[in-house]
Parts: C-alpha cells; sequence; structure tokens
C-alpha cells in the first residue's frame, strides 16, 4: 500500500518533470503561434467587421465588408477570376511539366545532375523582383518574345500591355519554375521498386499500361503533395504581378491577383477593415481547398500500408 | 540519393541495346532543348547587362560584346542610397533571420520529435495547420502592432517573429529529421543525468548538421528574396532591402531604361546563384525529403 503511494508519487513527479522539460523547449514556439499568428488571425477576424483607417479607432460595422466584397466589389470579382484562371492553368501546366521531365530524368540517361541542377535553377530565381523586371521587358512591345513571336506571326504590342494576354504571361514565367515540383517527383519515382516494372513487361504490358497502372498510382503521394502546395503557392502568388504592371494589378485588372488587391486595399486606400475581410475569405478558401483535398485523398491517394 | 544511371533507371527493362541508344539519344535532345530555354533568360539578361539599351533591341547573343561595366556603375548610385545600403540591410535580414529559425525551429522540433509531455500531439497538429496560413491573414493586425511599437522602418519586424519559430516548415523538415536519430542515445543521456536542454545541445545538435544546414540555405535565400514582408514593413529609403531597392528602381528609371535594371537585378540575384552553386545538392535533398515524408 506504502510502497505503491511512493511509486505512485514518483510517477506523478516523473510526469510532471516531463510536462515541465516539455514545455520549457515549447515555450518559444508557443509564444510566437500566440503573438504573431494566433493573436493576429482573430484580430484579422475583428478588424473585418471595422471600418479602420489607421488614423481613428475601428469602428463596428457589422458584416458590412463581407455584404460588400461579396455582392457588389467588381474589383473582387476581377481578382477571384484573374487568380483561378492563374491557379487553373499554371498549376496543371507546371506539374505535367515537372512530370514528364522527371520521367525522362528517371530512365537512368548521363549527366542527371547537371540536368537536375539546370531545371531547378529558375525555382529559385524565378520568384525574384529581378526575374519580374526581365519578363516584363520580355513581353513588352519591343521586348525580345515579341520580336521572336513576329516570326511566328503575331504582329502586335507586347503582351505585358494587352489585358487579354498580360496574365499569360505570369503563367508562362509560373511554368518555367517547375524544377522545384519536378524534384519533388523525381524522389517519388526513384522509391518506385525497379522489379514492378521488369514483372509487368514479362507479364507483356505495354508501356503506357504500365505507367498508369503502375507509375502513377505509386505517384499519387506526390502528386497530392505537389498540388497542395502549388495550388496554395498559386493562390498566394503576388510578386511577379506587382512588378510586371508596377503594382497596378493592370492592363484592366487582367493581373490583379487576389494578393494584390488585398494589398491596394490596406496600404495604398489604408481600408484596413475591407483589406482584412479580404483575408480571412483568403484563409477560408485555402483552408476549405485544403479540407477538401485531404477528404479526396482517401479515394484516389494510394498509401502502402 | 544515388546518381548512379544503372540504379535509376526504371522501364528500360527488356528493351534491346540499340533500340535504348535511340530512345536515350531523343532523350537528350529534349532535355538539352528544355535546358537551353530555362538557361536562355538568364543568360541573356547578363549578356544585356553589357550592352546599351539600343543594342539589346532584337538582338537574340547571350555573349557579350563588351564586359562594360557601365550600366553596373551607374545602378549601383542611380537612387539617394547606394545599391550597397540595400546590399547591407538584406544581408543583415537574412543572416538574423537564418539564426532565428536555425536556433528557434529547432529547439521546437526537439520537444515535438524527442519529448513526451501531455498536450503534445495537440500543438503538433496546430503547428502543422499553421503550415499552410497564407502571412496574409495575419500581416494587418501584424502592421498595426508593429506600427504603434515603433518598428516599421527597422529591421525587427522581419527579424524578430523569426527567433520565436513561427516558419513552421523548418520545424517539420527538422522533426522529420530528429525521428531517426536513435533513441537510445537520449536514453542513455537520461541515464547520466542529463536534462532535455543538454540533450538538445549535446546529442541532437552535433547530429543534425545536414538539416541545420539546409534549413539555413533556404532561410537566407527565402529571406534574400523576400519582397511582401519589407513593402510592408520597410518605407524609407534609408533601410530598403535589395528586392524594394530593385523595385523603386523600375519605378525611378525612365521606361527604356533596361540595361540599368538588369545590371541591378543580376546583382540582386547573384547571392542566391552562389548558394545554389555550392549548395546545390543540400537544396535538392531538402526539397526531396520533405516532398517524400509525408
Amino acid at each position: 500500500m506504502a510502497e505503491s503511494a511512493i511509486s505512485n508519487g514518483l510517477e506523478q513527479s516523473r510526469r510532471w518533470s516531463n510536462e515541465i522539460s516539455g514545455y520549457s523547449l515549447l515555450l518559444i514556439w508557443l509564444v510566437g503561434f500566440f503573438v504573431f499568428t494566433l493573436g493576429p488571425t482573430l484580430a484579422s477576424v475583428y478588424l473585418s467587421f471595422t471600418d479602420y483607417d489607421l488614423a481613428r479607432p475601428p469602428l463596428w460595422v457589422g458584416a458590412e465588408n463581407y455584404v460588400r466584397i461579396l455582392t457588389d466589389d467588381p474589383k473582387f470579382r476581377d481578382a477571384m477570376h484573374v487568380t483561378l484562371i492563374y491557379v487553373l492553368f499554371s498549376v496543371p501546366l507546371k506539374l505535367l511539366m515537372a512530370l514528364a521531365v522527371a520521367m525522362a530524368l528517371n530512365k537512368g540517361l548521363a549527366g542527371l545532375p547537371l540536368y537536375r541542377a539546370i531545371f531547378y535553377l529558375p525555382s529559385l530565381l524565378g520568384g525574384s523582383v529581378a526575374i519580374a523586371i526581365l519578363w516584363r521587358q520580355f513581353f513588352s512591345t519591343d521586348g525580345l518574345v515579341t520580336y521572336l513571336m513576329r516570326f511566328v506571326g503575331y504582329d502586335g504590342p507586347g503582351w505585358i500591355t494587352t489585358p487579354d494576354h498580360a496574365l499569360d504571361t505570369l503563367i508562362v514565367l509560373s511554368v518555367w519554375q517547375f524544377g522545384s515540383p519536378m524534384i519533388v517527383f523525381l524522389a517519388g519515382l526513384r522509391q518506385i521498386p525497379r522489379d514492378m516494372y521488369e514483372a509487368a513487361s514479362i507479364d507483356g504490358a505495354s508501356k503506357i499500361r504500365q505507367f498508369f497502372k503502375i507509375t502513377l498510382p505509386l505517384l499519387t503521394p506526390v502528386i497530392f503533395f505537389n498540388v497542395v502546395i502549388q495550388t496554395i503557392d498559386a493562390l498566394k502568388a503576388f510578386t511577379p504581378a506587382f512588378i510586371v504592371s508596377h503594382g497596378t494589378g493592370g492592363p484592366v485588372d487582367s493581373t490583379l491577383f487576389y494578393t494584390l488587391y488585398l494589398y491596394q486595399e490596406a496600404f495604398s486606400f489604408l481600408r484596413m477593415g475591407n483589406a482584412s475581410a479580404l483575408a480571412v475569405i483568403l484563409l477560408v478558401i485555402i483552408a476549405v481547398f485544403t479540407a477538401i483535398a485531404f477528404a479526396s485523398s482517401k479515394l484516389w491517394v494510394h498509401y502502402d500500408d | 540519393m544515388t546518381d548512379s544511371p544503372a540504379v535509376a533507371s526504371d522501364d528500360m527493362a527488356g528493351e534491346s541495346p540499340k533500340n535504348r541508344r535511340v530512345v536515350n539519344l531523343v532523350l537528350h535532345i529534349l532535355l538539352i532543348a528544355v535546358s537551353i530555354v530555362m538557361l536562355y533568360p538568364l543568360l541573356w539578361m547578363l549578356a544585356s547587362s553589357f550592352r546599351t539599351n539600343g543594342e539589346i533591341l532584337n538582338n537574340l547573343s547571350v555573349i557579350p560584346e563588351s564586359l562594360s561595366p557601365r550600366n553596373y556603375i551607374a545602378g549601383w548610385n542611380a537612387l539617394r542610397y547606394s545599391f550597397g545600403t540595400f546590399a547591407w540591410n538584406s544581408l543583415v535580414i537574412a543572416v538574423l533571420t537564418v539564426v532565428g529559425n536555425v536556433m528557434s525551429c529547432s529547439i521546437t522540433a526537439f520537444a515535438f520529435a524527442r519529448l513526451n509531455f501531455r498536450g503534445r500531439n495537440f500543438w503538433f497538429a496546430i503547428m502543422l495547420g499553421t503550415l499552410m496560413m497564407p502571412q496574409h491573414a495575419v500581416l494587418i493586425p501584424q502592421y498595426v502592432m508593429f506600427l504603434k511599437m515603433g518598428w516599421v522602418d527597422t529591421y525587427l519586424p522581419l527579424v524578430v517573429p523569426k527567433f520565436l519559430a513561427v516558419d513552421a516548415f523548418f520545424i517539420f523538415l527538422m522533426v522529420q529529421f530528429f525521428r531517426q536519430i536513435p533513441r537510445e542515445l537520449d536514453e542513455a543521456a537520461v541515464m547520466d543525468g542529463c536534462g532535455p536542454w543538454r540533450i538538445y545541445f549535446k546529442i541532437i545538435l552535433p547530429l543534425s548538421v545536414p538539416v541545420l544546414a539546409t534549413a539555413a540555405i533556404f532561410s537566407f535565400i527565402w529571406s534574400w528574396s523576400d519582397f511582401f514582408g519589407p513593402l510592408v514593413f520597410l518605407n524609407d529609403v534609408k533601410s530598403y532591402t535589395v528586392q524594394l531597392g530593385l523595385r523603386s528602381f523600375v519605378d525611378a528609371t525612365s521606361v527604356s531604361d533596361w540595361v540599368g535594371l538588369f545590371a541591378m537585378s543580376n546583382l540582386a540575384l547573384l547571392p542566391v546563384f552562389f548558394i545554389f552553386l555550392f549548395f546545390q545538392r543540400m537544396l535538392i535533398e531538402g526539397i526531396a525529403t520533405t516532398g517524400m515524408k509525408r
């Protein structure tokens, strides 16, 4: 009786010392989480129900910002439209390119490290201001790509200044950065045991059949990861559009990415309440997308167990 | 990661050597074509930075005719503060970011990966949730907070959060690595009376140099290239980073002074390019492992 009480006490104090040491190490993250993540997120939700211009205290207006944004805000509709088109084109094109090149590289060619490095470099540099400047030159009216397009019969102004095509230049820029998902695909392809292909070709399965029956199913975890990461990245894209359009999202809102609209509302017009509502809507969009992706993954992502 | 062709090959089984040579040749031609498309823009920008604005028009060549540094000299002092000021600001912010991220994220990752305490899984799930969070969700309150504290136009808004482990990506990366270190090492250290801090410093950190280096390199590159954060928190030209300097250079120069912009763009890309040259393998493995180990 007494013994078990003592051992209980020891057990108790050991457990508590686990908690103390655990939380003493976790404290840094906890402080950062509450001060820089959770607190500001809740404050964003609060501000989204106010009018706030930094000069005067926030004024509670209820759901007014949301109602206006969702029912009577042509800029919001433009921004959603531009962002969705960008996501729907840039993500699949980039991932198809990444997968195709990864499969070619996985054939055991000589020079793999060199190819891989060359393809990866634009991913590392491509999101920067410098490359956005280069893209502006390429697609301006006297730019290099506009000049090259004359050889294939295009004879018009640079795409940067054409509302119908300005967004295309940013999609091209995104596809040019296929290197990072390519590396993830390549790592995934290497996990597929070689004897599966050998067995399949002994059974007489064609290359195409092998791709759909072996490669694609076994690659689904990697495809899932790339789709989620690239989609969220595309939803948050900012720098190229900002530089290419001089911060305007033009011509005629054709490059008005969602985050660019949010930035303008907050820091050009000081409509902090409205911008907070936009931020909350973006957070909800990303959360819903992520939830749907994870829920649907049970149906199509192949996890070996 | 092995790079030996024999190991890497996947579906070449059952093909005749001659067929294989033809396939390989076609693949090489395609891959070289893609390589040219990937590198050409960068090489052209480099060559163009040595030309005049007249010379770059319709000029496809990537071999500069001269190596005159005039665009670099003109661009360096084009704004009220020299490019050197911006580079210094960027460097200080990037170095502090590296130190902050490596220290705070490794301590946090150690707690998640190696310690048992009540609530650990709950907080770990929350931490993973923050991986997906857009920084825009916290942007405006953070801005208001930093404005009231007088931190706007200083390095602090860009640097202080890094010392509090806000970059969940690096925590995640390090947790993956720490979990692979044998548990017996911790247990032996506990027997010897080591507390968690000693285990972290004496056992985990020395064995984790590769992942710490990967995190440091990514931190540096992302901080150096970051545009959105500095754009929001730095308004005074004196506090500008390289990326902001480039952006004002775009606005300040006449529309067609491309060559000056290219010169400064190349300088802005240079540090990232050198890091890529020296640490390419580490970067690639960092991406490959976080993509794989879900």
